[in-house]
């Protein structure tokens, strides 16, 4: 059993849990991931590390709800209350390195996985560029935390209700523009917004790299479901990856296969909500 | 007189058991067994015994249980195999005690796995024997994979005295016998009662510890423990490398069974994990991983399950018994047919293309090549495809531990009769040296290595 340390709130649908994971925080990185899950008959949810307390053990994950297993969480696991399994670190790590002026993107739940990237590249002594991006201003979160590393950060609402309205593809594209000399981009996000930022850099020739969250089970090596196409090569994001070169991912077959059980996933919600109507104690 | 045929075992019917995920042979009776142990000649030169990898002693416990000394029996057998009741259920028997089993010259060889079951089911329902461990040595040995070769080893090694711990990657111990081979075949209740009576004898076992990542090998011997046994196993799916394989659709037999057995996905949605069949399911190879596939497909509803195999029926790999079983629930078999690609509609997978095969000559493995029919291509419509054509080493361990010595197939290089590898006090056996292969001899390899081990730390 691994215990929740604390749990908060950072935006409709959004939360950060602290478990304590001492194994996983005494050598976890940033890029790698851990599987969890929550109870007898849990799925395996794949969660990105945020950040690993050596001191306390504790792991912190950002978790969206958009599942039934995310909503339950939500909903059933408070700070005190323990979650069944976790395992990891699993993946490998991201590079970080010295590379110079350095971007990291980071779209809505892709903001949380970004975040110890962006860290870690500052304190290696890189220039960081930050380009977060919600859909709207109550889903953008960790921005004091970004600001914190980078040394520039641009804010993008596609709304407009904060920040500049607009994609976080249009900074980037100005920033490339304007000549300055990127050595490296990240981005993290939906597969979309990854797709859409892999294409700006490639026409200005920056390696560009994307962390990509297919759907997996046990997440070393052994199912197989979460193999992506880099560079019409089969490979596995649990061990090859989860970081892969932007400029060789086939991104459709990543978002088709993300898809693929999407109506299970809806009928699990429903069913979900309709006992949680009738216990009617959503705590 | 002696009965020329072996005392059948019970089973679901066939028409039944599809709908369902229970076991499918039902065991022996008491009466039943007796009657079957007293088939045996009880041969002094005893060939069934060398044929068995762990060396049971066949005649001395099938003596007991004529005698009806079932505790004296399961005694007899778990000297030398600590699984008892999970060997009696899936070793190729035939190819092993049975195969070289004197009476089976004239007539049907006694059924031993089916013996070999029943004492360990009658133990379940009585008091069990808990075997004798030596007094503590002190030394500490670490058991990397916790499924047969592992839990064989672990075992070995804690009756000796030594302080052993087991680390598991997934959640529950039991490797392939809890995640590949499904419950209709092997019940998890029986080998979680296997993995309980290890933790009564003092094994620890910690799941959820992903050694390679959490602490690599190097790390482990350097921090206290005197040997590693390692026992990761073929947990890497092959794939064909055939255009359209990466289609929604298109399982791994891994990701297939997996979802199946160890996520309970046939309980969707009160189990959260998903799976999906459709209609029709192709299911691609012919070993015993193929039949366990192809199988359960139709217990989670697919109305027609399909082998695909490249070769002829006498080439299939999969034991008999398997292949019979899987023909009785309506599983169809396309032999000298190969797919050449998956073909889609929006991401998902739609039909196989396959090639009519013929054999040729005999290759590299003495089985006749299946050689591809000109003009011979032709569609077979799916819902769903499951690859089954084997696994490659688990690239944990490898890919962690830079120093260690691997063959040119990326298993472990390891000696084939201690287990011992390059690196000082690290043993490997079971499939991650072999490549895939049985359960039992999985299990020989982690007791041969538990033996080195142990003279190793006592050194």
């Amino acid at each position: 059993m691994y215990r929740i340390l604390s749990k908060r709130t950072l935006g409709p649908k959004i939360r950060e849990y602290v478990i304590e994971a001492p194994d996983v925080a005494k050598v976890g990185k940033a890029g790698q991931f851990v599987v969890l899950r929550l109870h007898e008959r849990g799925e395996r949810i794949p969660l990105t590390i945020v950040e690993c307390d050596r001191k306390t053990g504790g792991v912190t994950l950002v978790v969206q709800e958009v599942g039934k297993s995310t909503q339950e969480m939500g909903d059933r696991f408070q700070e005190g209350d323990s979650v069944l399994d976790v395992a990891g670190p699993l993946g490998l790590p991201s590079d970080i390195e010295r590379y110079g002026t350095v971007i990291c993107i980071g779209g809505g739940l892709g903001i949380a996985p970004l975040y110890p990237i962006a860290r870690d590249l500052k304190a290696a002594g890189n220039e960081v560029i930050g380009i977060l991006g919600a859909r709207s201003r109550d889903l953008l979160f960790y921005e004091d935390r970004l600001a914190a590393v980078c040394d520039e950060l641009h804010i993008m609402t596609d709304d407009g209700t904060y920040g500049r309205k607009g994609f976080v593809s249009d900074p980037l594209r100005e920033i490339l523009a304007g000549g300055r000399k990127i050595a490296r981009v990240w981005a993290i996000g939906p597969a979309i917004m990854m797709k859409v930022c892999a294409g700006v850099t490639r026409e200005y020739g920056v390696p560009t790299i994307v962390s990509l969250n297919s759907v997996m089970i046990d997440g070393t090596g052994m199912c197989g479901g979460c193999r992506v196409e880099i560079a019409g090569e089969a490979k596995f994001a649990c061990v090859d990856g989860p970081e892969f070169d932007a400029h060789k991912v086939d991104f459709d077959l990543l978002i088709s296969r993300q898809r693929f059980y999407a109506e299970e996933e809806a009928c699990a919600v429903e069913k979900y909500l309709a006992e949680r109507r009738g216990e009617g104690v959503a705590r | 007189m002696i009965e020329p045929k072996a005392t059948p075992m019970r089973e679901q019917a066939p028409d039944v058991r599809i709908h369902n995920f229970s076991e499918v042979p039902l065991g022996y009776s008491e009466d039943e067994a007796i009657r079957e142990a007293s088939r045996c000649l009880q041969c002094r030169n005893a060939p069934c015994v060398s044929g068995c990898p762990v060396g049971i002693d066949i005649p001395g416990f099938i003596r007991a249980v004529k005698e009806r000394k079932h505790d004296a029996a399961i005694a007899r057998i778990k000297e030398s195999n600590a699984l008892p009741a999970v060997c009696g259920r899936v070793c190729p028997q035939e190819t092993q005690c049975q195969g070289v089993c004197t009476l089976g010259k004239r007539l049907e060889p006694v059924a031993i796995g089916r013996l070999e079951r029943f004492c360990a089911d009658w133990e379940a329902t009585h008091e069990a024997c808990t075997p004798t461990v030596q007094p503590a040595t002190g030394k500490r040995i670490a058991v990397v994979g916790s499924g047969p070769a592992g839990l064989t080893a672990a075992g070995e090694l804690r009756r000796r005295g030594h302080d052993v711990t087991v680390f598991e990657l997934l959640h529950v111990a039991g490797g392939v016998l809890m995640y590949g081979i499904p419950e209709f075949r092997l019940p998890k209740a029986i080998v979680q009662r296997e993995i309980d009576a290890l933790r009564r004898l003092g094994v620890r076992i910690e799941v959820n510890k992903v050694v390679g990542r959490v602490a690599t090998l190097d790390e482990l011997l350097r921090d206290g423990y005197d040997a590693a046994f390692v026992g990761t196993g073929a947990g890497l799916p092959q794939f064909l490398g055939v255009p359209g394989e990466n289609l929604n659709g298109v399982y791994s037999a891994n990701e297939f069974l997996t979802r199946t057995n160890l996520m309970r996905a046939y309980r969707f949605p009160e189990y959260d994990t998903p799976i999906r069949v459709g209609r029709r399911v192709v299911t691609v190879g012919g070993g015993n991983v193929a039949m366990d596939s192809a199988r359960t497909a139709l217990r989670l509803g697919a109305d027609e399950s399909v082998i695909v195999y490249r070769r002829s029926e006498a080439e299939l790999p999969a034991r008999k018994e398997e292949v019979h079983h899987a023909k009785e629930e309506g599983v169809q078999l396309h032999l000298l047919t190969n797919p050449v690609e998956f073909l889609g509609d929006k991401g998902r997978v739609r039909a196989v293309r396959c090639l009519r095969m013929e054999l040729g000559e005999p290759d590299a493995s003495g089985r006749r090549r299946p050689v591809p029919v000109k003009g011979s291509e032709f569609e077979i419509e799916t819902d769903t495809v499951v690859i089954a054509i084997g696994n490659g080493p688990h690239p944990l361990i490898p890919q962690t531990t830079p120093d260690l010595a691997l063959t040119k197939s990326g298993n472990i290089a390891a000696d084939a009769r201690t287990g011992a590898t390059n690196l000082r006090g690290v043993y490997a056996g079971g499939d991650i040296v072999t490549g895939a292969a049985t359960v039992i001899e999985a299990m020989g390899a982690g007791k041969r290595a538990a033996t080195a081990i142990d003279e190793y730390v006592s050194r």
